[in-house]
């Protein structure tokens, strides 16, 4: 991979052993066998599948479709041909009925309000099939997007287990690329699909490859604002994505809870999720 | 010294249940003894699991016979030896992060960990209290030396331990997996190793690493359990990220040669440590 910086090279053989160990140790911890998984016909969702399928069997992930009257068909037939190269089971529910109501009360050029609807209603059919298909909803978000907030809050972000959390994307595409992920899904632009012609890299202002880099220097490497400035990043940039982070906090944290009592959640009680599982 | 057989457990644990670790415990050490073990050894908090946080108290036991677990493992140790790990709670309430080796029934040596990591995911001294006291123990085989994690990444403890006579140092670690790079192996897994074969070679001891494997939420546990010769060179190696029993055998005649080859511990001179270090300590207390 000639795009990656030695940094940011990771060995995808090591990173699947961990990442299926994760997914298979914390699902049947928790009393469970099976996962779920909304398939979009991207690049992290499908990675996702691949990592479920091999985890747990793909006879116990249902990866869920769930198209909108805006998504592209090209989305639907990806995310189909990973269904057929994994095996998994699948379903597939149009939300376009569901959202229509509540878009109809939304302006058409607020796309940042209809775009959380349709993630959050997605988030409704996956908790749905996670209770029918007794799985935990499997979160596809990565490193890049969670720093930057690039998620929907209680919507695409909402789910059990988040095997990509600490992978930027361009080291999910590394993973990808060695997991047997299509071609076609590795080379088409990232895109939530909420709305035609929307790309991650248009609505972000950088792309992965840039904005990657600059994250692992401010996060992994706690670089300093001026040392990125100093490594070739542009001023405005370095200070935009560090706003990003900054102001983002709230998103990957639970709700805060106001302090009254001696032990207060989130506080001083502290408790890891696998307790005596 | 005699020749002996020792077994590194990399073992998954029960986050705070100190029950199901126990069976687990006393099924690997029938395992062990049947491949000829004389000494098991399992890793750091083998019977808790490690991430404890608030759960630390509850799982914390007494070091002796009136606590129902530590007496099935001294029952276990009349026919091998072992080093277990635990949360130690002492008679004023303090709890430790513990690791006790045992033997015919008795309880031979108590190390307190006492390096507690607080920092990036670490969080040991917020929920423990310091040990505060290294030293080698005689044993049916000769002089050891046992330490746990944290304590290993700083010289001062296994430095001690060698001039204290040990022959063998005992690591016991629950080392989460972090460093993930195109290298093949974690960062993690890397650098334990350069210490342990740093440490074999320049103290011209037995080096015996364990650490657990399995998941605690999101962190993934190693193994990676390792023996090193006196002479730096590798012995036995357990994989990365699974289970295993990894045995090998101890022989004084090897520390003998190594140490002719090498004589660094003829050469020795604590006394130039000992003064330097009242010269450091005098001029920092000025």
């Amino acid at each position: 991979m000639n795009e990656l910086s030695t940094s940011l090279a990771i060995d995808p053989d090591l990173a699947r052993r961990i990442l299926t160990g994760f997914l298979r140790s914390e699902t049947t911890r928790a009393g469970f066998a099976r996962g779920v998984v909304g398939l979009s016909g991207g690049l992290d969702s499908a990675l996702t599948c691949y990592l479920a399928a091999e985890a747990l069997g793909p006879q116990n992930v249902l990866a869920v479709r769930l198209p909108h009257a805006g998504s592209s068909p090209d989305s639907l037939e990806d995310a189909a041909e990973v269904i057929r190269q994994t095996g998994v089971r699948d379903i597939t529910y149009s939300i376009a009925e569901a959202a229509a109501p509540l878009l109809a009360s939304i302006p058409a050029k607020d796309r940042i309000r209809r775009g959380n609807v349709l993630a959050r209603l997605r988030m409704i059919v996956l908790y749905d099939q996670s209770a029918d298909f007794r799985g935990l909803v499997i979160g596809t978000g990565n490193k890049t997007e969670l720093l930057l907030g690039y998620t929907t809050l209680f919507g695409d972000s909402a789910c059990a287990l988040n095997p990509l959390g600490d992978l930027y994307k361009t080291q999910v595409r590394q993973m990808g690329a060695a997991m047997g992920v299509p071609a076609r899904i590795l080379a088409k632009p990232p895109s939530a699909d909420l709305w035609p012609g929307q790309t991650d890299e248009g609505e972000l202002g950088v792309t992965y490859a840039e904005v990657d880099r600059l994250l692992y220097l401010l996060v992994d490497e706690r670089r300093s604002p001026e040392a990125c400035v100093e490594a070739g990043f542009k001023t405005a940039m370095v200070r935009k994505v560090i706003e990003r982070i900054r102001r983002n906090q709230y998103k990957r944290l639970p709700p805060v809870v106001a302090k009254l009592s001696n032990r207060t959640l989130g506080y001083d009680f502290l408790y890891l999720r696998d307790w005596a599982n | 010294m005699k020749r002996f057989t020792l077994a590194l457990a990399q073992m998954e644990t029960r986050l705070g249940d100190p029950a199901a670790n126990l069976d687990k415990h006393l099924q690997i050490i029938v395992r062990a003894r049947r491949r000829g073990a004389d000494l098991v050894v399992f890793p750091e908090l083998s019977l808790t699991g490690y991430m404890l946080q608030d759960l630390a108290s509850d799982v914390a036991i007494a070091a002796n016979g009136d606590d129902p677990v530590f007496r099935r493992l001294l029952s276990a140790s009349r026919n091998v030896d072992l080093v277990v790990s635990f949360v130690e709670r002492d008679s004023r309430h303090r709890h430790f992060v513990s690791a006790a080796y045992l033997s015919g029934g008795a309880l031979v040596h108590l190390h307190r960990k006492v390096y507690l990591p607080t920092y990036g995911l670490f969080q040991d001294s917020r929920f423990f209290d310091r040990g505060e006291d290294v030293r080698a123990f005689d044993t049916r085989f000769g002089r050891l030396g046992l330490l746990i994690c944290e304590d290993f990444w700083h010289v001062s403890p296994p430095y001690l331990l060698w001039l204290d006579g040990a022959e063998v140092l005992l690591l016991i670690s629950a080392s989460p997996g972090r460093g993930l790079s195109d290298d093949g192996r974690l960062e993690s897994a890397r650098r334990v190793d350069n210490i342990t074969q740093a440490y074999a070679s320049l103290f011209t001891v037995y080096v015996a690493q364990t650490n657990r494997v399995g998941f605690e939420d999101g962190l993934c546990y190693w193994g990676g359990a390792t023996v090193l010769g006196p002479d730096g060179q590798r012995l036995a190696q357990g994989p990365d990220l699974e289970e295993a029993l990894v045995l090998a055998d101890i022989d004084p005649e090897r520390i003998r040669t190594a140490r002719l080859a090498l004589p660094l511990l003829r050469d020795e001179q604590p006394s130039l440590v000992y003064h330097g270090l009242a010269r450091l300590l005098g001029e920092v207390s000025r």
